[in-house]
């Protein structure tokens, strides 16, 4: 190592490269994104285990069920969204939660990126993992409840609450990371924050299964979609005050 | 000997006199607000039987509701104070805040439910206003637990108003999602919910005696908030005086 960049290193702390616009902000994004992708194809423990977990509450779910209520689609809709709920929270504490185990934490933070940039990567690692859990869920309850849950605009809804979802999780997911018994103190600080996209939700896909017109459910759609748009504001502003003082 | 040390305690604590004529003045209003709404208080005009009895609680039920949010607005204050200011002077006014006003929730539930019972014939239903204290009853119990998995102080702080600022923006969320369905909760100062059931009109009376224990309330939770903040002021310095020792 020559002199002058050792002088560099010991002399003034690393600079932040916030240069290069929003183009350069994505390409930061993208490298968390891809990072936490691979080490999830490597170690293959995050989505994985939401994809067993929600199969195996679906199935839970159909024994439970099965006799006792009159018509399927009746349960459905709650069904659908406590296993999007439940098995997100399984995944979601792992985000933050294996990069503390593995002491990578620090490692990640000290990367020349904003800590923004570090939420919105796992953010989109996140909702991929969520999205893939709901591409294994739907065809088995299509199977086990015989109701059809792939119509554009439950698909629509379910989609804007995921991303809600993810977003308030990754989110909540940093802020327990470093707390004694993050796996049980996540989805207490999570679920209630939540219920506004659950409510919502199954509001939404029970409204759809019951054949009732699309324009009396907008206002559902108009929910999920303002929850998202404020939360994702709220998290890039206040992102940064969760690693501060680290 | 035990007494006297705790008689020069008493004597070296500038706070021990205010907080005890604060003490009594709590326990004489809460006895002023019984009086108000149990004697002073005249009928409601369209209700008979038990709602008419029931009806009473509604003073109380007030008293809870206004001193529950003054303490979830404190918390706000502090965690805000606490993010901009960052002393540990503020984090305590959300911690206080939060909890005395989640003791007067309770409150607001019980007498809720109370009064529910021969009005609505049920003690429960999901209407959005129970919905939504629900939902914030919970996310403050979260609160709580969430500051107890925590050891570092400024950490707690932090942590804890970025989960306070979130839950606060969720809260309006889940009223109006609640709000879609059909209310049946009385909305007693507009008059305007007209699928409420059990609602009354507001007399002279009813209005001066909702004055009166909503006044008596806020001195009980002004005691409450002054003992615990004051407490855990106390404890803050137990904390700094331990990690002088230590060094």
């Amino acid at each position: 190592m020559s002199s002058d960049s050792l002088r560099g290193l010991l002399g003034r702390p690393v600079t932040m490269r916030t240069d290069g616009g929003s183009a350069a902000f994505m390409r930061k994004v993208w490298a968390v994104a891809a990072k936490d992708v691979r080490a999830e194809l490597r170690a293959k423990e995050v989505a994985s285990t939401m994809i067993v977990f929600g199969l195996l509450a679906v199935v839970i779910f159909g024994l439970a069920f099965d006799l006792r209520v009159p018509k399927s689609s009746m349960v459905v809709p709650g069904i659908l969204w406590v296993i999007v709920l439940f098995a997100g929270v399984l995944g979601l504490h792992r985000s933050f939660g294996a990069e503390v185990d593995r002491d990578t934490l620090a490692g990640l933070l000290l990367a020349p990126v904003e800590p923004s940039a570090i939420y919105f990567g796992k953010l989109a690692s996140n909702l991929l993992y969520l999205f893939l859990l709901e591409l294994f869920v739907l065809p088995v309850m299509l199977v086990m409840f015989d109701t059809n849950l792939f119509q554009f605009h439950i698909l629509l809804g379910l989609s804007l609450g995921t991303l809600g979802y993810a977003e308030v999780g990754t989110f909540f997911a940093a802020l327990t990371a470093n707390s004694r018994a993050r796996e049980s103190m996540l989805p207490v600080l999570l679920l209630p924050v939540m219920v506004p996209v659950f409510m919502a939700g199954v509001s939404l896909t029970a409204g759809i299964l019951d054949g009732r017109p699309v324009s009396g459910l907008v206002s559902w759609l108009v929910i999920l979609a303002v929850f998202d748009t404020i939360f994702f504001v709220a998290a890039y502003w206040i992102v940064d005050l969760i690693w501060d003082g680290i | 000997m035990a007494t006297t040390t705790s008689l020069q305690s008493k004597r070296s604590d500038p706070w021990y006199g205010p907080l005890l004529t604060l003490d009594v003045l709590a326990g004489l209003a809460m006895v002023v607000a019984i009086w108000a709404g149990l004697l002073f208080a005249k009928d409601a005009t369209n209700l008979a039987g038990d709602e008419q009895i029931a009806q009473r609680i509604f003073y109380f039920h007030m008293g809870c509701n206004i001193t529950a949010t003054l303490g979830f607005l404190l918390s706000v204050i502090g965690s805000v104070g606490y993010l901009v200011r960052r002393t540990l002077v503020w984090d305590r006014i959300a911690q206080t805040g939060v909890e005395v006003g989640t003791l007067f929730a309770f409150g607001i539930m019980i007498t809720g439910s109370i009064w529910a019972k021969p009005t609505w014939n049920t003690y429960w239903t999901w209407d959005p206003r129970l919905t939504t204290a629900t939902i914030t009853i919970l996310i403050y119990l979260a609160y709580m637990l969430f500051r107890n998995g925590m050891d570092n102080r400024h950490t707690r702080a932090r942590f804890a108003s970025i989960y306070a600022l979130f839950a606060f923006i969720s809260v309006p969320f889940t009223y109006y999602s609640a709000r879609i369905f059909r209310s049946i909760h009385p909305i007693v100062f507009d008059g305007a919910n007209a699928d409420a059931q059990g609602s009354f009109s507001i007399g002279p009376s009813m209005g001066q005696t909702l004055i009166i224990t909503i006044t008596c309330f806020t001195i009980l939770f002004l005691a409450l908030f002054f003992h615990r903040w004051r407490q855990l002021s106390l404890e803050a310095r137990i904390e700094d005086l331990k990690e002088e020792l230590y060094q």
